[in-house]
């Protein structure tokens, strides 16, 4: 199969299980005792029979459930309508997340791009100094860095950097995204988003690197007379790049949660903060379209993930 | 070639009298031990001596105690654990009784870390919260570990069709970023103990289940397997006398690095304010208030120690757990580490 | 002119189950383009001493004492930017299994080129074209165009070419061969085999070939080297190797060596396994599998000596043994005997090399 059937036959493969995706979202949030209807009697305790069958006409609930299933898919895939909020006042979740949207993928790109600036080369370092000192010190900051509970690695860096040193604002002052000064406020929370991530694959790193450095094309390299920078930093990290990319996917979705709680931490705007307002206020359409998000942000992530491995990794056999 | 070599003929080198002789010295070929028995036992030796996973065990095991005995247990009337070494009630808001405090009072002798925003006792409220939120983890772990193995056997085991449709689910739940699953679950039931637990589980069964179906996989080439099924042990007899025991090493790796994560997700959850009602002593929901009190904290001093020592608590017991889980991996030589959610997130 | 000499190499593994002396002792010499013979069984020792050669053992390994002169100069004294112009450039190694040698996701073609830039110093042209002749030298149909193909779109057969081209790609003075063969099946070996010694003669190259095969030592050997459980147990020429060998293991690899119309597996005859290197049996490591095993040979280890005067061998001798019936210990003496029918082999043997 050549690389292109390989990489269609991938993509194919998504559609079942977004479909999966929707029907479990929708299945879970519609069995929220939070529809709309509920909250405008809660809202409104002497609402009369009449007045709650208008509502329920309104949002569709005297549908059967697969109905209303059908419904809410097909606006979304034929209008791109995820539906809306309702209370005071009404806004399109779709709306929403188109705004809400950058501010989440800025965050999170910070996280991965400080993720991997850390673990790779201390993973390269861990893995060449095995048993020593240093990969023992790394080994040991980096299971401290999975066990970092990342909303309190939060607020201590606030506590720290931006209290006693008063070296950021506690809550940054908006500007737009691309203001260079964004950059400067994004370094807590992108360090808080990405620690997690980095020391989780800077372990990855160094264990697929001494696996690696096990082999004989090792040797067989060495045999050659190049110097051990050749050997480890061409022969080596090329291979274990490759089986790292298999774990791309889980770090975005540690990145995808982490997001959620590091922008309450910080106040950052994006999708995860509006995701625990919408459940706190149960804007069911709200939960559902962002939880629907979220799933197809980390298939999607998948699928570069197995595409990029095919094209990096001459052997893999396309079936 | 062989022809040639044919020629050379050797005689008078007489095998039989080695076989035959009494042997000359005691020394003998080394038995081999490849059995699951000497695997387990040299485990548990190895794990004996890595020092940082003993230091786990025991901050574990202490962390465990101190929240048992943190206050009396009372079953239907009848007290089970008489101790009760938390110096106050969790709930209770001492300056009402004691003028000389007021809230966030900073640590001093008789409360060591301090007074939490209503007046509480911190280090009482972090012994008592240890109970759910070192217990929760255990929970979820065991649960999704069973829920996981037997989905995974029986994928891998029958195979086909039915392994297709099974997996294709478990890549579902896969697409789903734990905690946001979890949140939505919550949002659901409403916090609570038993809610959270649910939570937890739906998402956390499928990477047992991944990992169960893919050792079930490897195994089910093994011969021994194929000769039990030859002479026609029941199908499930099969699977769990065999197959299980094999892939149990990966397993109990996968499990005791994901007690951790669950503990941090709880946590985040009772952070985000969504676990339990508010006041509840677990430690993330004692952090829930914090990040308004250090940002607008009373006149001047910064209340540190209401951020300190929950989260504290949180990081050293799951710090502890990661190291045994380590040192379990190490030990049973199951070399790849898994991409374990971490940091709250999976 | 010896281009290399070892003496006295010893090398330890320090695993969980214990030390391991994978080489215990061990000396020889390699004269400039002559063909050596390392011969023993599974885990006799054959690869670590290669791998010592080049100072090429990894943790948890150690070479323990010794000392390899190549060309007058010791490997084991040389500074690290020293042995790396060594390796791949005048001591190069053709490894016991190709497929994992060669590197996954580097393509055959650049994997041989880098090691002739890196010590020749060609450009990317040159080193391509070299290496093109390289590979269609050693056999590869149409080299040009597979020079860019990963190592699995090789057969096994070829991937053993791409690694004898690759070793040969710097001309070395010494050629290291693990077993270059095994992986294969009867007729490639054979055609490699014969490759190997053609090459070797057309770049005047000295080769140390490890087997466990005394065929193949027949084949293209000039002396040879016998080694059991990490030690030395004879040293020989060919020709005395196989008329009058001397230890009783080198009898047992011989007897065991497959006939006409005898499928038997090619070591079977000796009854046992070589002893797991952790615990070598006391005395004469052989002892438990020998038939001429007496009481003093679990007591005794015998020393490498002259089979005729019985004096302690050194690098320079070329016919030693260590059996304790060339000490005076053994009561019973060695009773095997070889007789030689019909036309000499070896002569043929040789008739055929040249
Ligand atoms: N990396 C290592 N770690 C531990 N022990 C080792 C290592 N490499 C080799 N050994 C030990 O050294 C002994 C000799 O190994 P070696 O590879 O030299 O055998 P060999 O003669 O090449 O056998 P084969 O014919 O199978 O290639 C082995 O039995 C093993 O116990
Ligand atoms: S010393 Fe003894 S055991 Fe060893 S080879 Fe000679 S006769 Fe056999
Ligand atoms: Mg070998």
């Amino acid at each position: 199969m050549s690389l292109r059937r390989f990489i269609l036959k991938r993509v194919l493969l998504v559609f079942p299980i977004l479909l999966g995706v929707s029907i479990v979202t929708f299945s879970l949030v519609k069995l929220t005792p939070g529809n709309p209807v509920q909250v405008a009697i809660g809202l409104n305790p002497d609402m009369g029979p009449q007045e709650i069958a208008r509502l329920k006409q309104r949002y569709g609930l005297t549908q059967p459930a697969w109905k209303q299933y059908l419904n809410w898919l097909g606006d979304i895939v034929l209008h791109g309508d995820f539906g809306s909020t309702y209370g005071a006042r009404e806004r399109a979740v779709s709306d929403i997340i188109a705004n809400r949207l950058p501010e989440t993928v800025v965050l999170g790109l910070f996280g991965w791009v400080f993720a991997l600036a850390i673990a790779i080369p201390t993973g390269i370092y861990a893995a060449v100094r095995k048993d020593e000192l240093g990969d023992h010190v790394s080994r040991f900051v980096a299971l401290a860095g999975i066990s970092l509970p990342n909303f309190w690695l939060g607020l201590m860096l606030i506590l720290v950097f931006a209290l006693v040193l008063n070296l950021f604002p506690v809550s940054a002052p908006r500007k737009p995204l691309w203001h260079p000064a964004t950059l400067w406020y994004l370094l807590l929370p992108g360090i808080t988003i990405g620690t997690a991530s980095a020391s989780n694959l800077m372990r990855i790193m160094r264990s697929s690197m001494a696996e690696e450095m096990n082999k004989e094309y090792v040797t067989a390299a060495r045999a050659k007379g190049l110097p051990e920078r050749t050997v480890v930093l061409k022969h080596v990290l090329r291979n274990s790049l490759i089986s790292v990319t298999t774990v791309a996917a889980f770090l975005t979705a540690a990145i995808v949660s982490g997001s959620v709680v590091v922008e309450q931490v910080f106040g950052w705007p994006g999708l995860g903060r509006e995701l625990i307002a919408a459940v706190r206020n149960r804007q069911v359409d709200l939960i559902l379209g962002i939880t629907l998000f979220t799933g197809v942000a980390i298939i999607l992530a998948n699928l570069l993930a197995d595409i990029l491995y095919a094209v990096l990794d001459p052997r893999i056999r396309y079936d | 070639m062989s022809t040639k070599r044919g020629r050379i003929r050797i005689t008078g080198f007489d095998t039989d009298r080695v076989t035959d002789r009494e042997r000359l010295s005691d020394w003998r070929e080394a038995t081999t031990t490849g059995g699951t028995d000497g695997r387990w036992k040299r485990a548990w030796r190895r794990f004996r001596e890595n020092r940082a996973a003993m230091l786990g065990v025991y901050t574990v095991a202490i962390m465990s105690l101190l929240a048992l005995f943190s206050q009396k247990v009372v079953v239907a009337g009848v007290p089970v654990q008489p101790f009760a070494i938390a110096p106050y009630e969790p709930g209770e808001i001492l300056y009402l009784q004691n003028p000389s405090l007021e809230r966030f009072n900073p640590p001093t002798l008789a409360h060591p870390m301090g007074l939490d925003a209503n007046g509480r006792d911190i280090f009482s409220r972090l012994l008592v919260g240890g109970r759910i939120s070192i217990s929760i983890g255990f929970v979820v772990v065991c649960i999704t570990a069973t829920i996981g193995m037997a989905y995974g056997a029986i994928a891998g085991y029958y195979g086909g069709w039915v392994d297709e449709v099974m997996m294709r689910f478990v890549d579902v739940i896969f697409a789903f970023p734990g905690l946001v699953l979890a949140l939505v679950i919550v949002a659901l039931l409403g916090g609570g103990y038993w809610p959270l637990v649910v939570a937890f589980t739906v998402p956390g069964w499928a990477s047992y289940a991944r990992l169960i179906r893919g050792e079930v996989l490897s195994v089910k080439e093994n011969e021994y397997v194929l000769a039990a099924q030859a002479l026609g042990a029941r199908d499930r007899s099969v699977i769990f006398r065999h197959i299980v025991p094999n892939a149990m090493a990966p397993l109990i790796v996968q499990a005791s690095l994901s007690i951790g994560t669950v503990v941090i997700g709880v946590a985040a959850l009772g952070f985000l304010g969504l676990g339990f009602p508010p006041g509840t002593p677990e430690w993330g929901t004692m952090l829930n208030q914090t990040r308004s009190t250090i940002i607008t904290g009373p006149g001047g001093t910064i209340p540190w120690w209401v951020t300190v020592f929950p989260g504290g608590a949180i990081f050293l017991f799951v710090m502890a757990m990661n190291m045994i889980g380590d040192g379990i991996n190490d030990a049973l030589d199951a070399q790849e580490i898994s991409a374990a959610g971490a940091g709250g997130a999976e | 002119m010896t281009l290399l000499e070892v003496n006295d190499l010893t090398v330890s593994f320090y695993t969980e189950e214990g030390v391991v002396t994978a080489v215990d002792d061990l000396s020889y010499r390699i004269e400039s383009g002559e063909t050596f013979g390392v011969v023993g069984e599974s885990g006799a020792g054959k690869s670590v001493t290669a791998l010592s050669l080049m100072r090429l053992i990894e943790e948890p390994g150690r070479i323990e004492s010794g000392e390899i002169l190549f060309r007058g100069e010791d490997i084991l004294k040389m500074s690290e930017s020293e042995v790396r112009s060594v390796r791949g450039n005048e001591i190069a190694m053709i490894f016991q299994d190709a497929q994992t040698a060669l590197n996954p996701v580097y393509s055959v073609g650049e994997q041989i080129s880098e090691a002739i830039r890196h010590h020749l110093g060609y450009d990317d042209d040159a080193a391509r074209d070299r290496t093109v002749q390289l590979l269609d030298r050693v056999g590869i149909p149409d080299a040009e165009s597979r020079y860019g193909d990963y190592p699995h779109e090789f057969s096994g057969g070829m991937q053993q070419r791409a690694v004898i081209a690759m070793a040969l790609s710097c001309d070395p003075a010494l050629l290291i061969a693990d077993e270059p063969t095994t992986a294969l099946d009867v007729t490639t070996e054979a055609k490699i085999l014969d490759q190997i010694q053609d090459l070797a003669d057309e770049f005047d190259t000295a080769v140390q070939l490890i087997t466990h095969d005394l065929g193949v030592v027949a084949k293209i050997c000039e002396r040879v080297m016998v080694m059991y459980a990490g030690r030395p147990v004879e040293k020989a020429s060919v020709e005395d190797l196989y008329y009058d060998p001397k230890h009783p293991y080198t009898v047992g690899l011989m007897s065991s060596i497959p006939r006409i119309g005898d499928e038997r597996d090619r070591l079977q005859t000796i009854p046992g396994t070589m002893p797991d290197l952790v615990d070598v049996p006391p005395g004469c490591a052989f002892h438990p599998r020998c038939p001429y095993a007496e009481e003093c040979c679990a007591r005794k280890r015998p020393p490498l000596v002259d089979p005729e005067t019985g004096d302690a061998s050194t690098a320079a001798d070329d016919r030693a043994a260590a059996c304790l019936e060339y000490t005076g210990d053994l009561e019973n003496g060695l009773d095997f005997e070889v007789t030689v029918e019909g036309e000499d082999p070896l002569v043929e043997e040789e008739q055929d090399a040249r």
